[in-house]
């Protein structure tokens, strides 16, 4: 990270939200969230099956309209102004499945005006895979999917990254090796968010999280509380 | 319903009433096919109208990709329902002139059947809007719409060369031959008529495609609460 | 070294990799030119013409065959993307949609090319054409069709992802609107095989048609692809 970069957005947070909802039909999936997000920490998003976590981290990527408030990502109102500098890992892998990992990151490289061999590599090596390896992605076990899916999303160098579920089914070792990773990258000024189930995960690094319930906002602590720790924390609540 | 709503329909009714006059009544008698003629004067204006409703869904569709209000959305799928509407008199009023006359159902001419392409677009976008699902449908209709309209001359243009180079039998006498002064009158006193029909279902349409809005609006508002 | 992401860097990137995909899978293009085979050939049952009948139905047969082998293989274009939502990664990214828009596009271009390439000869031999106008211009009214195809059917293919009965929407909005786009290919073959009538006026409508409708594509891409 540019520590230059670094300072100039430090004042001002990540990702503003004012009233921010969403609905489909007659769903509402998020109902008025108003927040801020600081730079260079890690959010954990935490919350239900159904509660809007996901569909929160799509509106802040730009990938979802919010029906009604405003979202400002690094300073900007229309996410593509920042592309370059935000990176986002969704639920799904976001990969092709006949290309093998570095073609896969040469071509997403590639949209984002990156014609660097080395750098794709380099991402892969970050999450712990090889380069050189030429298997399809699709045959790649889950935990491996997932880490491409990571490179992928980091392989510009952006300041601020969005992971949707980033360790569902995957392996202790691949779930820990991430973790560490995001760590680093938080403590050399990335600001993370995370929407996981697996709190426990998150516990070490996190440094601060937010609960979702109904697509509201309904606790915002520091670091991750133990009560919320359990998987039936949410239950227990009612 | 409003006072000025309520002044309209008046309007409206004595326009079709005197509309009907000037038809049957003072219109000469055309010369060759007698009185089965006179649906001329519901089947011309009526082209006229669903063309200039597909106008405005066009002009609808381009404001709602542009700024997004539910007003422009409803505006476009009341235009385009009531645009069909009126195509349809077109489509039926035709054969209806044609069977007497020369005792087929349909010719392929030129502005009839550029009429029934026009017809399928537009109910190709009433289907798109009515039994597709999901959460930007308004957005995608209004690129259609723009899509649609855009083909229009083109359809135009097209099918009137086919037809030099292919003639058929005429209905209504070709483009722009031999009206008698006198049947222009009988054809603009129904075009104002239709007009009018038009704007009192446009405005209905509107106002319910809008009732319906504030509807799934008030379920979330209240389902909201409710927790 | 990094190049800013232009349009046509992009459109040659994504067309590469979509070659590459289609290469690697083989899933479309293979049951494609079986498909096309099986409709030249239930065609040719349900029309049994001599020599001279058949210069005058060709033309349409042949557009209708292409037509409906096309809007099955469109379909086909936008599902890659959405397998593994792939395509957030795009929207994602400062690429330009229209890029990915034209990729497609040619790609579609291309692969519509190799099924009539297919058929052509099929119908030939079916049908015991041969031309009485020069055969050059069979070529240019056959690029001018396909593109007019294959421009609006990659637009409505996207439309119609984002909407529940995908199947049934595309070739129902698209057929409609292709209606002149038809009527002047089918009528451009007819008067070149048969040399009755001259097809300039013809091919001067397709252009007008692809010129018009490859700009009204570009322009209302990126609201349709982010329409969710």
């Amino acid at each position: 990270m540019d520590p230059s970069v670094t300072n100039t957005v430090a004042a001002q947070p990540a990702v503003e939200l004012h009233d921010v909802a969403r609905h489909f039909g007659r769903f509402a999936a998020l109902r008025g969230i108003t927040a801020d997000f600081a730079c260079g920490r890690l959010h954990v998003l935490l919350g239900e099956n159904g509660a809007g976590k996901s569909t929160l981290l799509r509106v802040m990527a730009g990938l979802l309209a919010a029906t009604r408030g405003t979202v400002r990502v690094l300073g900007a109102g229309v996410q593509r102004e920042v592309a370059t500098r935000f990176g986002y890992m969704g639920h799904a892998p976001l990969l092709y499945d006949e290309l093998s990992a570095m073609e896969n990151l040469e071509y997403f490289a590639a949209l984002y005006g990156i014609h660097d061999d080395a750098r794709c590599a380099e991402a892969i090596r970050m999450v712990g895979l090889d380069p050189a390896l030429e298997r399809r992605v699709g045959q790649y076990s889950q935990g491996m999917r997932q880490r491409i899916s990571l490179a992928r999303a980091i392989v510009h160098q952006p300041e601020l990254l969005f992971l949707d579920e980033p360790f569902s089914n995957v392996d202790v070792g691949s779930a820990r090796q991430m973790t560490t990773l995001l760590a680093d990258m938080r403590d050399a000024g990335t600001t993370i968010f995370v929407v996981t189930h697996q709190a426990a995960l998150m516990e070490s690094v996190a440094d601060e999280c937010m609960v979702l319930e109904a697509g509201r906002m309904v606790a915002r602590e520091k670091g991750i509380p133990s009560r919320m720790l359990s998987p039936y924390a949410m239950e227990a609540r009612r | 319903m409003t006072k000025l709503y309520k002044a309209l329909t008046a309007v409206t009714a004595l326009l079709l009433v005197y509309g009907f006059y000037q038809a049957w009544y003072v219109a000469p008698m055309e010369a060759t096919m007698g009185n089965v003629q006179r649906i001329f004067y519901y089947h011309l204006p009526s082209a006229w109208v669903a063309f200039l409703l597909f106008f405005v869904n066009f002009l609808a569709s381009v404001w709602y990709l542009i700024r997004r209000t539910d007003s422009a959305d409803a505006l476009a799928l009341a235009a385009a329902e009531v645009g069909v509407s009126f195509c349809t008199i077109v489509l039926l009023t035709g054969p209806i002139w044609a069977r007497p006359i020369w005792g087929i159902w349909w010719t392929w001419d030129a502005r009839l059947t550029s009429t029934l392409v026009l017809w399928l677009i537009y109910v190709s976008y009433l289907v798109l809007r009515h039994y597709a699902t999901g959460g930007q449908v308004p957005v995608l209709a209004a690129a259609l719409g723009i899509f649609g309209f855009v083909d229009v001359p083109i359809v135009y243009m097209a099918i009137r060369w086919f037809r030099t180079q292919h003639p058929q039998p005429v209905i209504g006498g070709g483009q722009g031959s031999g009206l008698d002064p006198a049947m222009w009158v009988a054809v603009l006193w129904n075009l104002a008529a239709f007009a009018m029909l038009a704007v009192l279902f446009v405005w209905a349409r509107y106002r319910q495609a809008l009732a319906e809005r504030a509807l799934e609006e008030a379920y979330i508002q209240a389902e909201g609460e409710a927790r | 070294m990094s190049a800013a992401p232009t349009l046509w860097n992009i459109t040659r990137r994504s067309l590469a990799k979509d070659l590459r995909l289609e290469w690697r899978s083989k899933d479309a293009i293979n049951s494609m030119l079986f498909f096309a085979l099986l409709v030249v050939v239930i065609f040719s049952f349900g029309f049994d013409p001599t020599a001279e009948e058949s210069r005058r139905i060709a033309g349409g047969l042949l557009w209708v065959a292409v037509l409906f082998a096309t809007v099955v293989a469109l379909n086909q274009t936008w599902t890659r993307e959405l397998r593994n939502q792939v395509l957030d990664a795009y929207r994602l990214s400062p690429a330009p949609p229209q890029a990915l828009f034209l990729s497609k596009t040619i790609g579609n271009f291309l692969f519509v090319a190799i099924l009539e390439v297919l058929m052509v000869p099929l119908f030939v031999v079916f049908y015991n054409l041969r031309s009485v106008g020069p055969v050059w211009q069979l070529l240019v009214v056959a690029a001018l069709a396909t593109w007019a195809l294959v421009v609006n059917g990659t637009f409505f293919a996207a439309l119609s992802i984002r909407t529940r009965s995908r199947e049934i929407m595309l070739p129902l909005i698209l057929f409609p609107i292709s209606i002149p786009a038809l009527l002047a290919m089918v009528d451009a073959t007819t008067s070149i095989l048969t040399g009755d009538n001259s097809p300039f006026f013809w091919m001067r409508l397709l252009a007008v048609y692809d010129v018009v409708f490859t700009a009204v594509s570009l322009l209302l891409f990126e609201p349709v692809l982010n329409a969710e």
